[in-house]
Parts: structure tokens; C-alpha cells; sequence
């Protein structure tokens, strides 16, 4: 019978169906982080549970952890230091890996589980913290989920779930210059709403999806879950097992063999059905940013701030007008051209070596705005070393920007570091929710291309007017 | 577990479409390594007057005398989106939160609802309207009612909704069942299970 990808996956991890119309399905990997991760390991260890299989499961200090160069287990965020130092008893007591601070593996979890090769096609992996559709990029199953179930999963190795609808977005057409796959992401969400994938298991697919790296396949599939996706994926392919060889935690010998010959069967077949398919032009897709406080709050860079009326509903109208009065704006507004005071790449969105290639290449020569604060934090300790030897740091550093430690920073605020109150900062992070980034900040989504480009005018600026030969 | 069999409280709609995990609690609020200590921080950034202080914001619905002791939320589309954090549903329990009506959630949040003896209820928005206008006129007096095993909302003034919701969580929330506990029952299922799956796929099992 023909099955979709994910059908694939999710058949091969059936343990059980249940009579009560849930499934327990086998998970392989569990990632964790110090901001639930250690709640989690302890509450496990307080029940009196252990880990069932400590070598599948994994963790990472990024949530908390300063980006400071310099920095160790005392945090900006008040009380920061508990929950290292209790995460990294709370792992050593549970034995399973932990990339602390100081480890040249260390980064934001989503970054370096791809990294290390911890993901691999047709895996399930599951990770207290939303944004793990990340890892569908590998041809996956990689879904967030809250820490009672991360309990769950460590203690039986299997969730008890729904299954999910399946769902194809097809990216048909090519990407124009100096258009990426966030902005992708953010056109598909403003064009269907921060709801549109409710409930879904998204395949993304077409050419232009092919087209993208495998990295590039990991922004897209970040953003599933503002989509209120279950989760994200894409078939792998030979770009993915040329990304997986001879990574840290990929298989070996001739269980390398073994495993792409699986790998290869792991593709939706040809008249496969999903309960829903969205197609999108890709010629329709501009760089794109974010207006209001939610990532349907999008347009196209040269696009305005829509009038309320437009709006599909009350609902909408709403909740455009208060997110207006956060962002400081007003129907009509231009996007292109808002004065910003802050510029940040980062994230688990967009902090991998190829963001930060885009990015250097609009500053290299070039130097950020008068007045603007801008930050580049790499997603990992890989990636941040990756960048030296290739010398983008100096380029960062040249045009005026921080380069930090890896870790999540100030993608979102832990109670530690912000933004400020009403300042304006261009992000390549992933939510523009009220006060994700500091309390009253104003956030505007947009790929490193764009807030590089914006970083250097000092407003909102269209990156392809810095791309000669395109990305 | 606290089980949830039946529960009539005060409803205060909070109807705001897209209301995140980050508006819930915000993550400055989540300051110890532990599930308690979070229902202080619930809605901090609309409660309080300002992010770090505890003056109550007169005009947040929760802190209106006719609100006080609420225990069901009224909310909007997809509530509960954003980050996978429990703490939102932990903060939301400790308040004393037993229940939430709501067209759509984010899923994990449903997730962590059920986990947590908090009763997801899915309305659709009229039905949510018309029961945010039913208690608006008085919700000291004017409170719903859930009845779990019947799957029936009813407002004072006698309108009535019924709601769907997987068997599973039903039972997990009538019983207040440990979910790990409920899983182990299938123990011997899960080990024949990863024998041949293992068997298939050598390269998964420990490191590589
Ligand atoms: S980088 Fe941001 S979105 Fe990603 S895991 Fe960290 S806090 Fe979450």
C-alpha cells in the first residue's frame, strides 16, 4: 500500500495500538536541556523510575547558560546557576551524555543533535521544547513535547499518542535571489495563519524544498510548530546522508551500509495521500518580515502593515490592533525603512555555518549602524569554530557585531539578558510573541540576509539591494 | 493525580486568540528547578503592573473582585501555543485552574493538560461566546458547569454543550491515573518490541 513518509516512520514504531484508540510508539533518541530537562530527571529519580535506555537520551546546557565569552556556570538570570548545576548532577546520576558548558560539542539542542548525528532518518526523537520539529529536516520524526512526557519517554522509551494528520506542503519553483527558506517559513504561515497546520504532520516537499540544504531544510522545519504543527519533516535525501557520514553518533562500518540502504526506502510514494496539501508558488515568496506579535504577522519587505479591515475576522482585527500598539505601529506603516536599535542572528532557526555565511557576506566591508546593537550568537560550539577558521568572526566583529558563545540567548528571555523595553531588534529567532525577547520588546522575524542588511542600514532593508550575485 | 470527574466553578473569559505558553507564564517567572512555586507568575506580564513587580494590574480579568476564585478559562483560538513548557500548566493547577474551554490548543499544552488533571474542553468559538456573555452579567453566581464523564458544559442560565474527548484522556483524567504506570501495563509488549526492532536496525542501538 502506498504510505507518506511519515506513515512510514510511524508504522515502523508501532508498538501497540491501544483500545482506547491512542497508540504507544517506540521512541529512539530523547533530548534534553537544563531549563526542563533537569525538573524532569529529577522528578523521575523522585518517583523512584530510571532511565530506561540512559544511552538514547541526551542534554544540553542552551536554554540558561550565559553567551558570554568567558562565561561558567553563574548566569545573568538570577537563580540560572540551579538549574546547571542540578542538570548536570541530575545527568551524571542518570548517565546519559551531557554537552556542558566548556565541551566543544556544546549548542542549542536542536543544533547539535544534527550535528552529532544523533538524528538520523527515520528515527523518533522527542525533546521537551517546542522547536524540535527542527530535526524533522533528516527525514524524521522529531516533535516537542512538555516534561511529565519526557518522563514518560525516558522511562519506557514510548509515548502514548494520537496520530497526527498528515499534510504536504510543496514549495513548487525556484527561490529568487536573496530569498531563503525562512522566508519560506514565515510566507507560508502569513499567507495560512499561525494556525494553519493544527494538528498536522507536515511534509514538505517540491523542488525548491530539494534545492535547500540540508540546514536550510532545518530552518523550514523549525517554524512547523508556529504553524501549530505536530511536527515537520523532509524525506532525506543524498544531501542528507552526505551530511550524516562520518558525524559522531551516525552509524559506522558496515552498519553505515546498512543503515542508507533503510534510509533510501524512507520517501512518500508516488500516489501516497495526505489529509490536506497546500502548494506554494515560490515566485510569490519576497524576503519576508514580521509586523505584529504573531508569525502570521508577516509581510513581504516591501509590503505595509496591513489595515485592519482586511482581516479575515474579529478575532484577527483584535488581535492586530493590540499587537500594533506593542509594535508601535500603525496600519499602513511601511515596513521597509522602520528605524531598529537592535539586530540579532541566532537562534535554532537560523544560527547554523550557512546563516552565518549569508550573513557575512552583507557585512563583510561593511559596518552596522550607528546606534544599533547587534549580536551574533552561533548555534554551537561547532559551528561557532567552523566560522573562525573561515574567518566570518572577523568579518562579524569588523562590521560592529558581539560574537558569543553558543546557546539560545537572547532568542527568548529567561529573566536574565534583554533587549529593553520598546526597543526594536530584527531577529533570525523564531517567535515574536509579546515580550519573548525582554519584557515589552519589539520583535520582527526575518533571515540572516535581511537583518544583516537591516543591521547596516539601521532600518528594515531589503538584502537583495546588497546581493550583486545573489545567495 | 487529582481526578477530574465533575467541576463547577468560576469562568472568566480571556477570549484572545493565539494566548502562548510565554503569556501564561513568562519564563523570567520560572525560577527554581521545580513544578511549585509557579501559580504566583501566571499571566505575570498582564497581571502585575509591572514585568517584575506584584502590584496587581486593575484591569486584568483575574484580578477583578467579580473574577476572584476562578477556576475555569474561557479562551480563545489555539490557546496554549509556544513553547512546550509544563510550568505553564503547572501555573495554571496551582492558581487553581481546573479546567480550560477553548476552540483549539496547542498541542503539546493539550498534552500537558491531560497530564496534569487540567480539563481541556473544545468549544467552538460561538459556544464559547455565548457562555463568556451567560457569566459576564454576574460570574460569582453565574458558573459553569463540566461534567467529564458525560462530556457536558452547562452555564447557569441553562445552555448546554457537549464536547468531544479521546477515550484515553478520559480516562486518565476520571481515574487521575499515572500515565508511566499506565504505559509499564504494556512492559512486555515494549520488550518484544525493541528485540526486533534492534534485530532490524543494529546501527540504533547505543552510541552510532
Ligand atoms: S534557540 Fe530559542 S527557540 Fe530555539 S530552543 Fe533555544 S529558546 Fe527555544
Amino acid at each position: 500500500m502506498s504510505q507518506t513518509l511519515f506513515e512510514k516512520i510511524w508504522d515502523a514504531h508501532l508498538v501497540k495500538a491501544l483500545p482506547d484508540g491512542t497508540f504507544l510508539i517506540y521512541i529512539d533518541r530523547i533530548f534534553l536541556h537544563e531549563r526542563t530537562g533537569s525538573i524532569a530527571l529529577q522528578s523521575l529519580a523522585e518517583d523512584g523510575r530510571s532511565v530506561r535506555h540512559p544511552e538514547k537520551v541526551f542534554c544540553t546546557m542552551d536554554h540558561i547558560v550565559d553567551t558570554f565569552p568567558g562565561r561558567g556556570d553563574e548566569t545573568v538570570m538570577p537563580s540560572g546557576k540551579d538549574f546547571i548545576q542540578a542538570t548536570r548532577k541530575e545527568a551524571k546520576n542518570a548517565g546519559i551524555t551531557l554537552f556542558d558548558i566548556g565541551d566543544e560539542n556544546q549548542g542549542i539542542a536542536h543544533v547539535i543533535s544534527p550535528e552529532q548525528g544523533i538524528i538520523q532518518p527515520g528515527m523518533t526523537l522527542v525533546c521537551p521544547d517546542s522547536h524540535t520539529c527542527t530535526q524533522g529536516a533528516l527525514g524524521a520524526a522529531a516533535w516537542g513535547i512538555g516534561s511529565s512526557e519526557a518522563e514518560h519517554a525516558m522511562a519506557t522509551q514510548t509515548l502514548r499518542i494520537n496520530k497526527p494528520k498528515l499534510m504536504r506542503v510543496y514549495f513548487k519553483g525556484k527561490l529568487g535571489t536573496g530569498v531563503t527558506a525562512k522566508d519560506m517559513i514565515l510566507h507560508l504561515i502569513g499567507k495560512y495563519g499561525a494556525h494553519g497546520g493544527a494538528g498536522h504532520a507536515i511534509e514538505f516537499a517540491g523542488p525548491a524544498v530539494r534545492a535547500l540544504s540540508v540546514e536550510g531544510r532545518m530552518t523550514l522545519c523549525n517554524m512547523a510548530v508556529e504553524f501549530a504543527a505536530f511536527t515537520g519533516l523532509v524525506a532525506s535525501d543524498e544531501k542528507t546522508i552526505d551530511y550524516l557520514k562520518s558525524k559522531a553518533y551516525a552509524p559506522s562500518g558496515a552498519q553505515w551500509q546498512q543503515a542508507v540502504d533503510y534510509w533510501r526506502t524512507l520517501v512518500t510514494d508516488d500516489d501516497a495521500e495526505f489529509d490536506e496539501e497546500l502548494i506554494i508558488d515560490c515566485d510569490e515568496i519576497e524576503p519576508t518580515v514580521t509586523w505584529g506579535t504573531s508569525p502570521q504577522h508577516t509581510c513581504s519587505i516591501g509590503g505595509q502593515v496591513p489595515a485592519l479591515s482586511s482581516l479575515a475576522n474579529e478575532n484577527a482585527r483584535t488581535a492586530a490592533k493590540r499587537a500594533l500598539e506593542y509594535q508601535g505601529l500603525s496600519a499602513g506603516d511601511a515596513v521597509l525603512g522602520l528605524k531598529i536599535g537592535n539586530a540579532f542572528i541566532g537562534s535554532c532557526t537560523n544560527s547554523r555555518l550557512e546563516d552565518l555565511r549569508y550573513a557575512a557576506k552583507i557585512l563583510a566591508g561593511r559596518k552596522v549602524a550607528k546606534g544599533v546593537k547587534a549580536i551574533c550568537v552561533p548555534g554551537s560550539q561547532q559551528v561557532k569554530a567552523s566560522a573562525e577558521k573561515e574567518g566570518l568572526d572577523i568579518i562579524f566583529k569588523a562590521a560592529g557585531f558581539e560574537w558569543r558563545e553558543s546557546g539560545c540567548s537572547m532568542c527568548f528571555f529567561a529573566g536574565g539578558e534583554h533587549f529593553g523595553a520598546k526597543e526594536r531588534v530584527v531577529s533570525t529567532s523564531n517567535r515574536n510573541f509579546e515580550s519573548r525577547q525582554g519584557p515589552a520588546t519589539r520583535t520582527h522575524l526575518a533571515s540572516p540576509a535581511t537583518v544583516a542588511a537591516s543591521a547596516v542600514n539601521g532600518y528594515i532593508s531589503d538584502p537583495r539591494d546588497f546581493l550583486e550575485s545573489g545567495l | 493525580m487529582t481526578p477530574f470527574v465533575h467541576h463547577s466553578g468560576v469562568a472568566a473569559p480571556l477570549l484572545r486568540i493565539n494566548i502562548d505558553t510565554d503569556a501564561i507564564i513568562p519564563s523570567r517567572e520560572m525560577r527554581r528547578v521545580s513544578k511549585k512555586g509557579l501559580g504566583e507568575g501566571l499571566f505575570a506580564s498582564w497581571r502585575y503592573v509591572l514585568p517584575d513587580s506584584r502590584e496587581l494590574n486593575p484591569d486584568f480579568i483575574l484580578n477583578q473582585p467579580a473574577y476572584h476564585n476562578t477556576t475555569i478559562i474561557l479562551g480563545g483560538n489555539n490557546f496554549g501555543c509556544g513553547s512546550s513548557r509544563e510550568h505553564a500548566v503547572w501555573a495554571l493547577a496551582e492558581y487553581g485552574i481546573r479546567a480550560i474551554v477553548a476552540p483549539t490548543f496547542g498541542a503539546i499544552f493539550y498534552q500537558n493538560c491531560i497530564r496534569n488533571g487540567i480539563l481541556p474542553v473544545g468549544l467552538d468559538t460561538d459556544a464559547i461566546a455565548s457562555l463568556a456573555q451567560d457569566v459576564s452579567t454576574d460570574p460569582q453566581q453565574r458558573q459553569v458547569a463540566i461534567d467529564l464523564a458525560e462530556q457536558q458544559v452547562t452555564s447557569a442560565s441553562g445552555l448546554g454543550f457537549s464536547f468531544d474527548i479521546e477515550a484515553g484522556h478520559k480516562e486518565m483524567l476520571l481515574k487521575g491515573l499515572d500515565s508511566i504506570g499506565v504505559s509499564l501495563q504494556h512492559i512486555t509488549d515494549i520488550q518484544c518490541f525493541e528485540k526486533q526492532y534492534h534485530q532490524q536496525r543494529p546501527w540504533l542501538l547505543g552510541r552510532g
